[in-house]
């Protein structure tokens, strides 16, 4: 641990832009690729790496538990009933993939909006939606009731020559979601391919020259390679983006196209794509900012890099704060006693309680503190903040769910939602699930992308040369 | 492959970007074809230095694309219209809006399978060996912080002696010969 060229010096603000720096003074190629490429070839794993891994991993395992018990005994273990058939499950599957959607809002479009910045995070934040969505899309899958038919939701020719029904967004759903894991997995991958190769030359022991040679496919860096490597990586931002945002639209659709009270609005998919967003920056910093501290990564994710998500999370908390508004609006504008009664009891029926979480956590405490700069930029409140949002999108998920369907037309067929224990421990287990397979990137992966943060540097630019391009 | 014998080339270190592309430069100026440039993160003027402005990765994607797309467009007109029609209240069979979405998705993932596996085709890769592995100070810069220019022997201007003497003269910090 002779890493006497991370201590940067405290004031950490640029003085050309005013702006914190995006990464900490004095850092080269060499002291980058060190730092994290240490992080990971280190023989010796700390000791607090182990005592979360040994959490996480019983949570993962009473998710296994929880899900064979599932297995063996039918959905009838958890709270789901008439009217509320969409209980946890469909709430955890949206809560989730929301989340992975800031992943690919980092690595995708803010590459697209050339936002230099996003290099230190961009990794790991997609190594979070890939998790996620790993999480989100086992909730659907168990919660059809005979999980091992789940092959069923795909076209393909069975002896029964049924076929799947194009028609419904739920079928839209296995495509867009299917789509989006791939296209996940492929971007982190291709993006991590550089990389590898410098783990391949930096690693010590047999085994990890082996793994990460396998993996780095040979990459040698060369210039005709660099050119196809960033086209394609443009590309796949670019196609990225359109689907980030088709993903959360079509979930959108699958409560959007019912007639239920509650659902049958067209404020869905704008709103669900930017509580996406909103959830997913409050996950990144609650990665984040616990990494930079144990890893001491101060120096390459900076506080300008909570500063920009805190901004990004008030813009979309506002556009989410408008779809609030607007479902109350509709529901008087539309005139329809359902919508009017259905908003009310939202509010104020029996299950109100967690509309006024969702509120005070989504918006009353984010969107009026986020204006500090001072707020934005101090670590423990943005972490807390973290957690309020992550909850509070949590709770919008429950309400859109529980509160539409417990209440709907007809008072006789009205009732109400309990989560059972397995419930909760499917619940919980997936956020054990994610932690496990998060810490298990963080220790093998190199978890800051080094070529990218290479070009951050001021020894990346190109002196005393006349043809040189405008801007950075 | 069949393997080879002998040079595979010569290969300067340097130790910006900067110096890297006016010797790249300079040597495509003198004529030089068969040579490439080694960089820690993508340098655009390096490849540009080098004369290799294009490639072929947006037209591979486009066309994977549009596969996709129709693959998805023909498999869900078949199924609704010809294999497993459902009537549903006398709606039309080829309801195509409703067909978009999953169309839309597989344009996406088709186009973005073809961005990557087209990328890592033309680049040759995977490949796990390659001769300037075998370069003492290639591994150990090229990933990290050292920049490098290859004269390939398979150029017909190469000969090993002038071409040592051509690469030294922009001052590198070293000059090695590559073998297969």
């Amino acid at each position: 641990m002779a890493t006497s060229e991370v201590k940067t010096g405290d004031p950490g603000i640029d003085p050309s832009t005013g702006e914190f720096r995006v990464i900490g003074q004095g850092q080269t190629f060499r002291s980058v690729t060190e730092k994290i490429t240490r992080i990971v070839l280190t023989p010796r794993t700390p000791l607090g790496w182990f005592a979360i891994f040994s959490v996480a991993g019983a949570g993962a395992t009473m998710l296994m538990v929880a899900v064979t018990w599932l297995f063996l005994k039918g959905i009838g273990i958890w709270g789901v009933t008439q009217p509320v058939a969409w209980g946890f499950a469909i709430i955890n599957f949206v809560w989730w993939i929301g989340i992975g959607h800031a992943g690919t809002l980092i690595s995708a479009i803010l590459l697209l909006f050339k936002q230099g910045w996003r290099n230190s995070i961009s990794r790991f934040a997609e190594a979070m939606t890939i998790f996620a969505v790993v999480c989100a899309g086992m909730f659907p899958v168990l919660h059809l009731g005979r999980p091992w038919l789940g092959y069923w939701l795909f076209p393909y020719p069975s002896t029964m020559t049924v076929w799947p029904q194009f028609r419904s967004p739920l079928m839209w759903d296995v495509f867009a979601v299917s789509t989006y894991a791939t296209i996940s997995v492929v971007f982190w991958y291709i993006g991590m391919v550089p990389d590898l190769g410098t783990m391949r030359d930096r690693a010590h022991s047999k085994f990890a020259k082996y793994a990460y040679g396998l993996f780095s496919m040979g990459w040698r860096g060369s210039a005709r390679h660099w050119m196809r490597y960033e086209t394609a990586s443009l590309l796949l931002a670019g196609l990225a983006t359109p689907l980030v945002l088709s993903v959360h639209t079509v979930i959108s659709f699958d409560f959007a196209v019912a007639v239920l009270p509650g659902w049958h609005t067209t404020i869905f998919p704008p709103y669900f794509v930017a509580g996406a967003i909103y959830s997913g920056f409050a996950m990144v910093l609650t990665l984040a900012i616990p990494l930079r501290k144990f890893y001491h990564l101060e120096a390459l994710v900076t506080e300008r890099h909570i500063d920009n998500m805190g901004k990004v999370m008030l813009a979309t908390g506002f556009i989410v704060a408008y779809g609030y508004g607007m479902e109350i609006f509709m529901a008087w504008y539309s005139a329809s006693h359902w919508e009017a009664f259905m908003m009310w009891n939202r509010m104020f029926g029996p299950m109100g309680w967690s509309y006024w979480v969702l509120v005070t956590c989504n918006l009353a405490i984010p969107l009026t503190t986020l204006w500090s700069r001072k707020l934005r930029t101090s670590i423990a409140y943005m972490f807390f903040l973290s957690i309020v949002v992550n909850t509070g999108m949590w709770f919008e998920r429950f309400v859109i769910v529980v509160t539409s369907l417990y209440r709907d037309f007809l008072p006789s067929s009205w009732g109400t939602y309990r989560a059972t224990k397995w419930d909760y421990m499917t619940f919980v287990g997936t956020l054990g699930l994610f932690t496990f397979l998060f810490l298990l990137f963080v220790r093998v992966l190199p978890m800051i992308p080094m070529n990218e943060i290479r070009m951050l540097l001021p020894a990346a630019k190109i002196k005393a040369k006349a043809t040189a391009k405008a801007g950075d | 492959m069949p393997p080879r014998e002998g040079t595979y080339g010569l290969l300067a270190e340097f130790d910006t970007p900067g110096d890297l592309i006016r010797a790249a430069r300079q040597a495509r100026q003198d004529g030089w074809r068969r040579l490439d440039c080694y960089t820690p993160y993508p340098v655009e003027e390096a490849a540009e230095a080098i004369g290799f402005h294009r490639n072929k990765v947006p037209l591979l994607t486009l066309i994977g694309g549009l596969m996709g797309g129709a693959a998805m467009f023909g498999l869900e007109v078949w199924i609704s219209v010809l294999a497993y029609p459902l009537n549903i209240g006398g709606r039309p069979t080829y309801s195509w809006p409703a067909f978009i979405v999953p169309a839309y998705e597989w344009t996406i993932l088709f186009a973005g399978l073809s961005a990557a596996f087209g990328m890592l085709a033309l680049n040759g890769l995977p490949a796990l060996y390659h001769p300037l592995f075998n370069a003492p100070n290639f591994r150990d810069g090229a990933t990290t912080d050292k920049f490098f220019l290859c004269l390939e022997a398979l150029d017909p201007k190469f000969d090993l002696a002038e071409a040592k003497k051509y690469l030294e003269s922009f001052q590198p910090v070293s000059v090695v010969e590559v073998q297969y």
